[in-house]
């Protein structure tokens, strides 16, 4: 099997894997039991924090503990909205293009009477400070901009965001989901106030996520309950989980360098190939973007035939067809960088990681051509377009 | 459990049918490029009888298992029967298909209706 999906989740490290054994095994206690063990899994929990905290140039303090990137944004967004509205500031500034677990935060907030300004991403899909300090009102109360497109892999310039936000006085959250392993991660240089990050997108376990607050930075609960992360997330902790997340994040962030350099040469190999597809595009900018994504568009084909043949082949990989997206629309990501929706329909995603290699780099670009053109042969849109009745998009 | 049935699969993989018919007697089409399904039949009919059938199709793998799997429904058929082609009949044919994805057993009704309808209007202009 030829894994090319790492943005969709990740093989747990071997590392990560035997840290989390040991907590299920030997240090199993509950961290807020007053006896030996459960102190013994209070004090992992900390180091946990130290170390995760360490990989940001955060303070261990800052650091929280949740279920994943999903309720990490969801509780960095409600907690900036709730003291913007106390404060009576309530427009929020974010893109057409983010994670649904933000995007549909926002349209809750509008809902109880926020003004959500989405901006407009580009066509080479990013967005630059200048359009966030233009967008800034005095009632903002929260900018929050992905660091990376979990779709296309543009790369956004979250340093410069920071540096507008923190001169405007206004918070800055970003979903750093994507980045976590393939970007430089620094709370303090890049002006971030609150940023989430999910474990199982860096070779670390499902289910477990972090929240970054800067000191001073008020969370709302999104769970009540117990005192546990220092009251502002109820329920006992997923011990292993955390611990598992720990080592894979400080070996992700370790190996970052090394892992980047053998990326961007994979990258490279794969947007070569497949841009010798006639009438197909590189979705997002062909630089600025995370090393290891290559998002196409292919006229005349639709994206869950092509993976459902790629998967007989023993290739993984996604697309942000309306067949997957689970809608009639196709992906919000490719339709923000304005591709049509018969385009959009026809997009694939691979998202390499670590672990691949050039010969499986080398099978993708023998296989995909050949599916495409086999599904093309049997598409009347394709045929409609090589017969001169539609024109050609791409 | 997977995504599609054995049946979805075998006529995803292995299609029925494809192709175009030079000089056909009916042709018809649904579904359209927006919503990422189309679907193009293409029909001989000789005294009232199906006797070639063949489709191309742009969509996702249930869109083309059940314009194959139609098209293997009213290969020799006569028209009446071909007329009573019914997207349930479809989508029971090739062993049931997940509920959203039951509209493109639709557009395969539709496509070999609009086939069959095309044929009449030529008959009959």
């Amino acid at each position: 099997m030829i894994y090319a999906d790492h943005a969709a989740t990740t093989k747990m490290s071997g590392t990560a894997v035997r840290e989390m054994l040991y907590y299920m095994e030997e240090v199993w206690g509950n961290p807020s039991s007053l006896y030996g063990t459960g102190q013994k899994a209070a004090e992992a929990l900390w180091s946990a924090r130290e170390r995760i905290a360490a990989c940001l140039h955060a303070k261990a303090g800052e650091i929280y503990f949740t279920s994943g990137g999903s309720e990490a944004d969801n509780q960095a967004i409600l907690s900036a909205a709730g003291k913007g509205k106390r404060e009576g500031r309530k427009h929020i500034v974010s893109t057409a293009f983010e994670h649904h677990a933000v995007l549909h935060t926002l349209r809750k907030l509008e809902r109880e009477g926020f003004e959500v300004e989405l901006l407009d991403v580009h066509e080479n899909g990013l967005i630059y400070a200048e359009q966030v300090e233009e967008a800034i009102r005095e009632d903002t109360c929260l900018v929050t901009v992905m660091y990376a497109n979990n779709e296309i892999g543009t790369v956004m310039p979250v340093a410069e965001i920071g540096a507008v936000c923190r001169k405007k006085n206004v918070p800055f959250h970003t979903d750093a989901v994507q980045a976590a392993g393939y970007l430089p991660l620094d709370v303090r240089s890049q002006n971030i106030d609150l940023l989430s990050l999910s474990a199982h997108k860096f070779y670390g376990p499902k289910g477990i996520g972090i929240l970054y607050a800067r000191t001073g930075v008020p969370l709302t609960n999104l769970i009540e309950g117990g005192a546990q992360e220092r009251g502002k997330r109820a329920g006992t902790e997923n011990v292993p989980a955390i611990m598992g997340m720990a080592a894979a994040l400080e070996e992700a962030c370790a190996n970052r360098r090394k892992n980047t350099d053998k990326l961007l040469k994979l990258r490279k190999m794969l947007i070569d190939g497949l841009s010798e597809i006639p009438h197909s595009a590189l979705n997002g900018d062909a630089e600025c973007r995370l090393p290891g994504n290559v998002s196409f568009c292919f006229e005349g084909i639709e994206g869950e035939s092509l993976l459902l043949l790629l998967d007989d082949l023993g290739i993984c990989a996604s697309s942000g067809s309306a067949c997957t997206s689970g809608s009639l629309d196709p992906s919000h990501v490719l339709l923000a960088i304005g591709r049509p929706h018969e385009v959009a329909h026809g997009s694939l995603r691979l998202s390499l990681g670590a672990d691949n290699t050039e010969e499986e780099v080398g099978r993708i670009l023998e296989t995909v051509p050949q599916i495409v053109k086999r599904l093309r042969n049997m598409s009347p849109l394709w045929q409609d377009k090589q017969r001169g009745k539609k024109e050609f998009l791409l | 459990m997977a995504l599609y049935s054995e049946k979805v699969m075998d006529h995803f993989r292995n299609p029925r049918n494809v192709g175009t018919i030079e000089n056909a007697d009916g042709v018809g089409e649904a579904g359209n490029s927006r919503c990422g399904d189309i679907m193009k039949i293409y029909l001989k009919i000789e005294n009232d009888i199906v006797t070639d059938v063949k489709f191309e199709t742009f969509g996702c793998g249930s869109a083309i298992a059940s314009s194959s799997m139609a098209t293997e429904m009213i290969m020799g058929k006569p028209l009446a029967e071909v007329l009573k082609l019914t997207n349930q009949a479809v989508t029971q044919a090739l062993d049931g298909l997940p509920t959203n994805k039951l509209h493109c057993s639709v557009l395969a009704e539709e496509a070999v209706k609009a086939a069959v309808k095309d044929y009449f209007d030529r008959k009959n202009s």
